[in-house]
């Protein structure tokens, strides 16, 4: 059936990109959530072995999708104290590129640049890019990895990750 | 400043920080000299020098040091400072190397330090001896089964004297291993806190705290299938016992019955179904190598020492390594390690990772909220002038056995603290 999908544009890529940082931006992650596949992953890896594997190395974060539930539940909550009230995010995404295909799955990359405003004059820069696999299903593109790579040699001036990056 | 930081006034119980030790810089200063310059403070674990050669470099106790392993095996830590007009030597964070070249005139030093190589030397005058610009040491380097320590006063006590009571400690968590042998697993986690860095001693310890700060995570484990009761003994705060123990030298632990899953060896539903065989073997290994009593000492307690001043081994939900030191009197670095068997199997090291992240590091489910907490603490301490002290006198009425969340341990650390500051040389 991977035949019959039409050829899939970088636009395409972009749009959803686009798309899932505005969610991400503006805490609309009940919808973000429903970008995810069943057996979709969120990783942050060390950024000195950014192609490490979560079972044997020691990552920021590692979620399989039940985690990702459990920490949408987590940073939702007005006990959350690190992101209540919370923070002011804005991302840019750029030099958005498909990597390969295969059947289904789509993978990319593309640059990013997301700030992370917090009260008391705190402002965090993340720059990074994205690794994701993308799934086409009929509803769209769904996430099945997303892993996040950030550049910051001093990963500690970056604090917590307590957002959605 | 104020006559002394503390007031401890056992026959009142009662026991007031003042706050200006919390964010003053010449406070920080000072600390440098009197405790930092003085005490034995944490370098690095052996097993992160797994060959001749390998290394990392980091800053300890501000000083940026080589911590690595020379071609004869020998672990030394080296400052990283090049003796001719003072670079640092090693820009690398980590890696291996036989020499470090100084980029700036190309002096050239072996890994046990020696100075192996002074471009033109022939320029030098002949009084000029290679051999007495090796890479200088700290004056104290040694450590307690692969935990390494350096201490700048030459005239303090041993390291193993230093520990004291808290060495059966370190060999509590050491037991988890068959072999007697953990492994720092790579992967460093390092968050920056804008809090001093006496903040987080205390919040490592603080069991009081959990409730509050870690609500999101008692939820969670809740929602995973582990149900954390509300304790029926109206003393205690949390489900379990716990107690705080003063293991001398400033250095204490918390010593809590279990009841929130261990790698070794408590399982709890959010590891799975398909760990439990796994690990009823891992329990059974326990109690076959060390017997009933020991192995549910290692299995079943959780327990988070301090190594005063700065070096905290949590064994928790995971194990791991963690310190931190100021950058300024209101903002530390903290670099932490996950610590694990060095014989674990793939699916035992995979579960401890993820138990590590359920809770620990800047993306885990409770240190955000603990960096969150100190930075809120920090931010109302700006008031110190108008409102100079905190209240520490939780448990100080008890008479029997301290418990984890009293501040029994946090007077510990204080008054350790205060005394160092204190003695003028
Ligand atoms: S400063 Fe290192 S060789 Fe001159
Ligand atoms: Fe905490």
């Amino acid at each position: 059936m991977s035949q019959t999908l039409p050829a899939l544009t970088r636009a395409d890529i972009e749009d959803f990109l686009f798309h899932e940082a505005d969610l991400l931006d503006n805490w609309r992650l009940a919808d973000w959530e429903k970008l995810l596949e069943p057996d979709a992953t969120y990783l942050i890896p060390p950024n000195e072995a950014p192609d490490s594997d979560h079972r044997t190395t020691l990552f920021t974060i590692a979620d399989d999708r039940e985690r990702i539930r459990q920490r949408i539940i987590r940073i939702l909550d007005p006990n959350c104290h690190a992101e209540f009230p919370h923070s002011r995010l804005r991302r840019i995404i750029g030099n958005v590129r498909i990597l390969s295909t295969e059947a289904d799955l789509v993978h990319i990359q593309a640059n990013f640049a997301c700030w992370r405003y917090r009260r008391n004059e705190r402002i965090r820069e993340y720059i990074g890019q994205y690794r994701f696999i993308l799934r086409r299903t009929p509803a769209g593109l769904r996430i099945r990895e997303r892993r996040v790579i950030l550049d910051a040699h001093e990963l500690g001036s970056l604090g917590s990750v307590s957002f959605i990056l | 400043m104020p006559e002394s930081y503390i007031i401890d006034d056992r026959d009142q119980q009662l026991f007031l920080l003042n706050r200006e030790a919390l964010v003053c810089a010449d406070v920080l200063k000072a600390e440098m000299k009197n405790i930092f310059a003085k005490c034995w403070i944490y370098v690095g674990h052996g097993s992160e020098l797994k060959s001749p050669g390998d290394f990392v470099s980091r800053r300890v106790a501000g000083r940026p040091v080589i911590f690595c392993r020379d071609q004869k095996g020998e672990v030394r830590c080296l400052f990283n400072t090049c003796r001719h007009r003072g670079a640092l030597v090693c820009a690398e964070r980590s890696g291996n190397k036989r020499r470090f070249m100084c980029m700036y005139h190309g002096w050239i030093y072996g890994n046990d330090g020696a100075l192996v190589r002074v471009p033109g030397d022939e320029a030098y005058p002949d009084s000029f001896d290679a051999t007495k610009y090796g890479l200088r040491s700290p004056a104290r380097f040694e450590n307690y089964r692969d935990f390494w320590f350096m201490c700048l006063d030459p005239d303090v006590i041993g390291l193993h004297e230093y520990l004291g009571p808290a060495t059966g400690y370190i060999d509590l968590v050491i037991d988890q291993s068959p072999s007697g042998r953990m492994e720092v697993i790579g992967g460093i986690q390092e968050y920056d806190v804008a809090a001093n860095w006496k903040l987080m001693v205390e919040n490592s310890v603080d069991d009081y705290h959990l409730p509050a700060t870690h609500a999101t995570w008692l939820n969670f484990m809740a929602n995973s299938g582990v149900k954390i009761t509300p304790p029926k003994d109206k003393n205690l705060l949390l489900p379990t016992h716990g107690k705080a123990v003063d293991l001398g030298h400033g250095h204490f632990t918390t010593d809590n019955i279990n009841f929130r899953g261990r790698p070794v060896a408590a399982w709890i539903p959010l590891y799975g179904e398909e760990a439990r065989p796994e690990m009823a073997e891992i329990r059974a290994e326990l109690v076959e190598r060390l017997g009933d009593a020991r192995a549910t000492r290692v299995a079943d307690t959780n327990r988070n020492l301090v190594i005063f001043p700065n070096l905290v081994i949590n064994d928790g939900s995971s194990v791991t390594i963690r310190t931190f030191y100021p950058a300024a009197a209101d903002k530390m670095h903290v670099i932490a390690w996950a610590v694990g068997p060095v014989e674990e199997s793939a699916s035992a090291r995979a579960r401890r990772l993820d138990a590590f992240l359920t809770f620990y590091g800047p993306g885990g489910f409770a240190t955000p909220d603990d960096v969150e907490a100190l930075e809120m603490v920090q931010q109302g301490l700006a008031n110190w002038q108008d409102d100079p002290w905190s209240e520490m006198s939780r448990g100080m009425a008890r008479e029997d056995e301290q418990m984890n969340s009293d501040e029994h341990h946090l007077r510990t650390f204080w008054r350790q603290w205060a005394k160092l500051m204190e003695a003028r040389p």
